[in-house]
């Protein structure tokens, strides 16, 4: 069969159009973007009608693919991990309801944090709502995974969660797509009309039917061959090793056999007599995860009275960052291998505002201002590019915490005194999270300045569109009560520099909620503009 | 056969595109291959880096192990540097010598260069010059691309189709451009 060279995120993808979904549900976010990024560039998914369109949020996402599963159809939902605590009120409720349509919620995790705020473990969130988790270990498995997930979330009417992490997101590999893709489900409303309304006695029942399930899930995860046991004759010591930490265990033996039995884990909840077999054979267990300690932590148990249990918890392996071949091979005792020192001449290279870019010239009057007539540590922040602004030169922000919270933070702070609060948030951002904290403030009424960046794009994760941009902003700000006059719209230019200063130093004065929009459209974004309108001309 | 290469550079500089040459090449060999890369922040600007691994048996891990790349190929000297724990002691390094120079704080480049020759196995090309004298500026991943060719394991033939597959669509001059590129590079490896 043909094997395509897929990213983990593309053959995800690619699979979901396979399994027939009727819709993609996302809002950008690092390494989940080019799952949805695939479908929206698919020429298949275009003729079968997929929709692919970028959701205002994760939690708006998750709810739009529950609408869908609702409604009978397939509905896939991205995010990255930190975007499931945005979806967690409906992503813990969809366990509750069930599915009609197969529904599967894709996290792509960032262990080692290379762009996020934390390296949170979504199996944690999978075992907190109940419902069946995969975790695939190479991109043909994340193809076949999706299958799997959508039939098991039909026949057991439950959501499924693929949890994937960076490494496999953005790691290229051959697949092999199948030959017989399905078609999608036509409409079909749920058998019982009830099955969605979570009033509190519906919910019981359907609570008590979820406790039922696990038995179900656990089954499956014991049939379906994702888990499985391998022999191995050295019965010193047992491994256990689930998702990509089982690429990295095989890394250690190239060419040959593991000694030691080993269970490798790809689905969720895991089977209690799986878990037995190994522990009651082998003297002692290793246990390598990609995340957080799911597996090791249930082992121990909180006496840790058993049979000795090695991984994250005791010291074997360091609790944070992601695992690689070498942190694997050192656990089972192999010398590390014989490598150069990194030369004291290398300095970072950290990740900087490109030149040109609309926020430095934002960036440099706020710190004017804020350096002409107030003391620092007033800026809070959001999350984007423009976070870069912490870095030097620049250092003129000093929160940056969740999607949204640069509005919300900057009000608290104004309340307990700290005036005047600033905030600072991108266009997309704001729509994401921004809006209803922006309400808060109105209603009491608070001393912050807004600045709403509105670079016309979502530009840290490579430009997909925003959710409203131009004078849509300006309509939502004054839709939710921000006076008109301090509605204030700026061209963050060089030449423009002093005139902002004055809009900037009017409306700090301004003793209530203000919000300026420095508007110029984001410097990559254009350049990728203007080279495609260079190539139409010329072609 | 199998390799584990390292291809590093600053954002922007044609690491995917040399990458994806490479295991273009592998692929039509018939060879398994993994490629990974971060993206995301390290965009802007940062630092990048991509896994490259390519063998006829299975490949499991899809990042090299620290200390055992057979070779660092980089568009940029600094960078080059940055990922020498990952190198094989016996591993090879192939770099452009002119710096990307968008921090305050860039090190002095002799002093860069001359830790780049004290790795016994080790290329130089100062690909940006033959890029602007060939005048194909965009063409400096492929110049050094064409240094380290000798050391990848691949027919010329297979490389120059892989090179001619990527760039199809952007034109003849394009593909002539760095085919000349490649070939220069391939030829100043061995001066």
């Amino acid at each position: 069969m043909e094997k395509h060279l897929l990213m983990g995120d593309e053959a995800i993808a690619q699979a979901a159009i396979d399994a027939g979904i009727s819709g993609v549900y996302a809002y950008p976010g690092t390494p989940s973007t080019e799952i949805t990024e695939y479908i929206q560039k698919s020429e298949e998914a275009k003729e079968k009608n997929i929709r692919s369109s970028w959701a205002t949020n994760e939690k708006t996402a998750m709810e739009g693919a529950l609408g869908m599963s609702y409604a009978g159809k397939r509905s896939m939902v991205c995010m990255k991990h930190v975007g499931l605590n945005v979806a967690a009120d409906a992503f813990v409720n969809s366990a509750i309801t069930g599915a009609n349509g197969g529904l599967v919620v894709v996290v792509a995790d960032d262990p080692s944090m290379h762009s996020s705020q934390n390296e949170q473990d979504s199996r944690f969130f999978g075992k907190f709502a109940m419902i069946p988790v995969l975790e695939p270990h190479h991109q043909q498995e994340a193809y076949d995974m999706v299958h799997y997930a959508f039939d098991l979330s039909e026949v057991l009417k439950t959501p499924v969660l693929l949890r994937i992490t960076t490494r496999l997101a953005h790691s290229r590999a051959g697949v092999a797509p199948r030959l017989i893709t399905r078609e999608q489900n036509e409409l079909r409303l749920p058998e019982k009309l009830t099955q969605f309304v979570l009033l509190p006695s519906i919910a019981r029942e359907n609570y008590k039917t979820l406790i039922h399930n696990q038995e179900h899930f656990k089954k499956a995860a014991l049939e379906s061959g994702y888990n499985s046991y391998l022999k191995g004759n050295d019965k010193s010591l047992g491994i256990i090793a689930t998702g990509i930490a089982y690429n990295y265990l095989q890394e250690n033996y190239p060419n040959q056999e593991i000694p030691y039995p080993v269970l490798k884990i790809g689905q969720y909840p895991v089977p209690n007599e799986m878990l037995q077999e190994i522990y009651d054979e082998c003297d002692e267990l290793i246990v390598f995860e990609e995340g957080y300690p799911l597996i090791e932590e249930a082992l121990r148990g909180s006496l840790n009275i058993g049979k000795n249990i090695k991984g994250r918890m005791d010291g074997t392996l360091a609790f944070d960052g992601e695992l690689n071949p070498v942190k694997v091979g050192k656990a089972l005792g192999f010398p590390e291998p014989e490598k150069r020192p990194l030369p004291d001449i290398v300095v970072p290279r950290p990740p900087a505002l490109c030149a040109g870019c609309p926020h430095i010239d934002s960036y440099k009057a706020i710190n004017e201002v804020i350096a002409k007539h107030y003391s620092k540590g007033r800026v809070f922040a959001d999350i984007g590019c423009y976070t870069l602004g912490a870095l030097p030169p620049y250092s003129a922000i000093n929160t940056c915490v969740d999607m949204g919270a640069s509005i919300t933070m900057a009000k608290g702070a104004a309340d307990a005194g700290l005036v005047p609060a600033i905030a600072v948030i991108g266009d997309s951002t704001f729509t994401h999270s921004g809006i209803t904290g922006l309400i808060d403030a109105v209603n009491d009424g608070s001393n912050v300045t807004v600045f709403i960046l509105d670079n016309d794009t979502t530009a840290m994760t490579g430009g997909q569109n925003s959710a409203a941009v131009g004078n849509r902003l300006e309509d939502i700000v004054r839709g939710v009560g921000v006076a008109e006059e301090h509605i204030r719209v700026i061209r963050p230019l060089k030449k423009f520099h002093e005139e902002n200063i004055q809009v900037i130093e009017e409306e700090l004065n301004y003793p209530g909620v203000s919000v300026i929009i420095p508007r110029r459209e984001c410097i990559v974004v254009l350049d990728q503009r203007m080279r495609r309108k260079f190539k139409d001309k010329t072609q | 056969m199998k390799k584990d290469i390292i291809i590093s550079g600053v954002g922007g500089q044609g690491i995917v595109s040399m990458a994806a040459i490479i295991g273009t090449a592998a692929l039509e060999s018939g060879l398994n291959l993994k490629q990974s890369e971060v993206h995301g922040m390290s965009q802007r600007g940062g630092d990048v880096l991509s896994n490259l691994r390519y063998s006829d048996k299975p490949i499991a891990s899809d990042l090299i192990p620290e200390g055992k790349a057979d070779m660092i190929i980089s568009i940029e000297p600094l960078e080059a540097l940055r990922h020498l724990p990952r190198l094989s002691m016996e591993g090879w390094i192939i770099t452009n010598t002119i710096p990307f120079n968008n921090i305050e704080n860039y090190p002095d480049i002799d002093g860069i260069i001359s830790e780049v020759r004290k790795i016994p196995n080790h290329i130089l090309v100062d690909a940006d010059t033959i890029a602007k004298d060939l005048n194909a500026r965009r063409s400096t991943n492929v110049i050094i691309l064409g240094a380290a060719s000798e050391h990848l394991g691949f027919e010329l033939a297979v490389l120059e189709n892989a090179i001619i597959k990527l760039f199809e669509k952007k034109g003849s001059k394009v593909i002539d451009q760095n085919i000349t590129a490649f070939y220069k590079g391939r030829e100043l490896a061995h001066s």
